[in-house]
């Protein structure tokens, strides 16, 4: 049978979602994908053409509030919990390499 | 001791707040090593606190309804200055710089925050054993697990460590180890509860929820934290809810449904002691003046494909926020690019990596229309189902889990068959709507099982009436 998603979809899926899988992770995850997928097969024979799409259980609006400053978070207490910083800033490795 | 009678005896004077978590505190230090349901326990904190309350009523200040009440955090809840780690190394040491909203809630009523609980890893599972610091165990039996993902939540209960306990509900993660723990555990409608503050995993889904040991104490709770948010667009601008005076007004002349396709009659898997727990219940609510009649709600049995289409599909968007450059710890490396994903391949663990990859793969082009469209419209199709449904019942009852506890490692190696402990929950959450699970009695392995009322959206107070009534005679006889 072939497999509802191949070895080379979850290693380029891995690559956007930014994650790197080992040879044996790649099996693994493929087949276990694969699975789910094949669960979700279930829906294949459902005819919902007629029906509209729902991203939320309630209609949304664009919830809008009056513009008045408030107060914001602490600068210090923010910065508190990232890796690195600088002069108030994230400090990141080199953007360019040589990848 | 019941939460509702804590506070009126803190509040009397009858008994200080600092005695009642000292007592907490010695049922924590005396089986927390077995049960594990902790991620940390603020025990220094919490006895501070309680010190403040003493002193408040002691200069004659009126305290509100949780005055003294000790309580226990699902790990994804942000609490100010208090590790919250969603039980992912990716968050190991971050401290919030500000409180979610029901932490705010919590603490004007005077409840005392005695730890933050495990969950399964971002709250992706159905076990607790997702989680980066070990497993949960379950209080009834050690060898069994406590349902996920707020299994910490609900052992804690269960185990006498705090009365209450707050966690999340993304597809049964609060009523499915609620039932698998033997303690009450409610779903509000969405909305009703302020998500600001709660680590997302998916936004369309998730909802905060109390779980407690009696119906009575968890309606007391969900009426503490619930009310419109100006900080969380998606909160209901509704007043807090009003419950506990309505409690006792029974089911008679209420239309109870008994959703057939979730009962054992559509779908194979839920065990013949859960069945069975169901039929009883049904006559318990027919003695009580309940018309109890088959419902069908079809296409429920299509929730739970939907569900792991959209839910993944949400979490891979909210957890691409997790690169360490602006929090918890960075594997580094030489690029900012390959920082990025050094630190997520080492931070993220199996399944959280399983259902990025699921829901980037629903997303991408080619596929997006097929998985991720698809779903949509039959989330559609599940809400126009239960709209007809609540055409002829005002309440709607199956069970919460399919199974009652099982052990520790028996689900771990087969994802879908994790997965297919929730096929009973996500229906409501895939509609908004809310739904509870309450203790009736246990399975012929003596571990309890858990009745799931379910309820059209805002309609909480018939929902939490007929939750008394299934206590009333669930014979669990609780302490």
């Amino acid at each position: 049978m072939v497999e509802r998603i191949s070895r080379e979809e979850v290693a380029h899926v891995a690559r956007l979602a930014q994650l790197a899988l080992s040879e044996d992770e790649l099996d693994a995850f493929t087949s276990q994908l694969a699975a789910v997928l094949d669960h979700a097969a279930d829906l294949e024979a459902l005819n919902v053409d007629d029906i509209e799409p729902s991203t939320h259980p309630f209609p949304l609006k664009n919830v809008l509030r009056v513009d008045e400053p408030g107060e914001g978070f602490e600068i210090e207490e923010v910065l508190e919990g990232a890796p690195e910083v600088e002069e108030h800033q994230f400090r990141v490795p080199p953007i360019l390499g040589d990848s | 001791m019941e939460a509702t009678e804590i506070a009126e005896k803190v509040s009397s004077g009858e008994i200080s707040a600092r005695t009642v978590v000292e007592q907490h505190i010695e049922i924590i230090n005396e089986i927390e090593s077995d049960v594990n349901a902790f991620n940390l326990v603020t025990a220094e904190k919490a006895l501070i606190d309680a010190d403040e309350i003493d002193s408040k009523i002691a200069s004659g200040e009126t305290l509100g309804p949780l005055a003294g009440v000790p309580i226990s955090i699902k790990d994804n809840l942000c609490t100010r200055g208090i590790e919250t780690t969603c039980s992912s190394k990716i968050l190991e040491g971050w401290k919030p710089p500000y409180d979610a909203t029901v932490i705010e809630k919590l603490k004007e009523a005077g409840a005392v925050i005695i730890g933050k609980t495990n969950l399964d890893e971002f709250a992706m599972g159905s076990s607790t054993e997702n989680s980066a610091f070990g497993p949960t165990r379950n209080p009834h039996n050690l060898e069994c697990v406590p349902g996920g993902s707020s299994g910490g939540s609900a052992a804690a209960v269960a185990a006498g460590f705090s009365p209450l306990a707050l966690g999340s509900d993304t597809g049964g993660s609060i009523r499915q180890p609620a039932a698998l723990c033997g303690v009450v555990g409610v779903k509000p409608t969405y909305g009703r509860v302020s998500r600001y503050g709660l680590v997302a995993f998916a936004s369309s889904l998730d909802q905060v929820g109390p779980f407690a040991n009696t119906v009575s104490d968890a309606a007391l709770t969900l009426e503490v934290i619930s009310g419109h948010d100006p900080r969380d667009s998606t909160s209901i601008p509704e007043k807090p809810l009003d419950i506990s005076g309505f409690l006792d007004q029974g089911v008679e002349g209420m239309r109870i449904g008994v959703i057939e396709e979730l009962s054992g009659k559509g779908l194979g898997g839920i065990s013949q002691d859960v069945i069975s727990r169901v039929e009883d219940a049904i006559k318990v609510l027919s003695n009580a003046g309940a018309d109890v009649e088959p419902a069908s709600v079809p296409a429920s049995i299509y929730g739970l494909s939907a569900y792991y289409v959209i839910a993944p599909a949400e979490a891979s968007s909210n957890l691409a926020r997790y690169d360490g450059i602006r929090f918890g710890p960075r594997t580094e490396a030489a690029t900012t690019a390959e920082t990025m994903t050094a630190t997520r391949t080492k931070g993220f663990g199996d399944e959280v990596k399983r259902r990025i990859m699921l829901g980037t793969y629903a997303l991408s082009a080619g596929y997006y229309d097929a998985y991720y469209g698809k779903s949509q419209r039959v989330r559609t199709l599940i809400m126009n189902d239960f709209a007809k449904a609540y055409e002829k019942f005002d309440l709607l009852i199956s069970p919460t889990a399919p199974t009652t506890a099982f052990p520790l490692g028996d689900k771990t190696a087969d994802p879908m068959q994790m997965y297919l402990q929730d096929v009973c929950t996500i229906p409501s959450n895939l509609a908004g709507h809310p739904a509870m699970s309450v203790p009736f009695g246990f399975g012929a392995d003596g571990m309890p099982v858990g009745i799931q009322i379910l309820a059209p959206a805002m309609a909480e107070r018939e929902m939490f009436q007929a939750a008394k009534i299934l206590e009333s005679e669930s014979g669990n006889g609780i302490e």
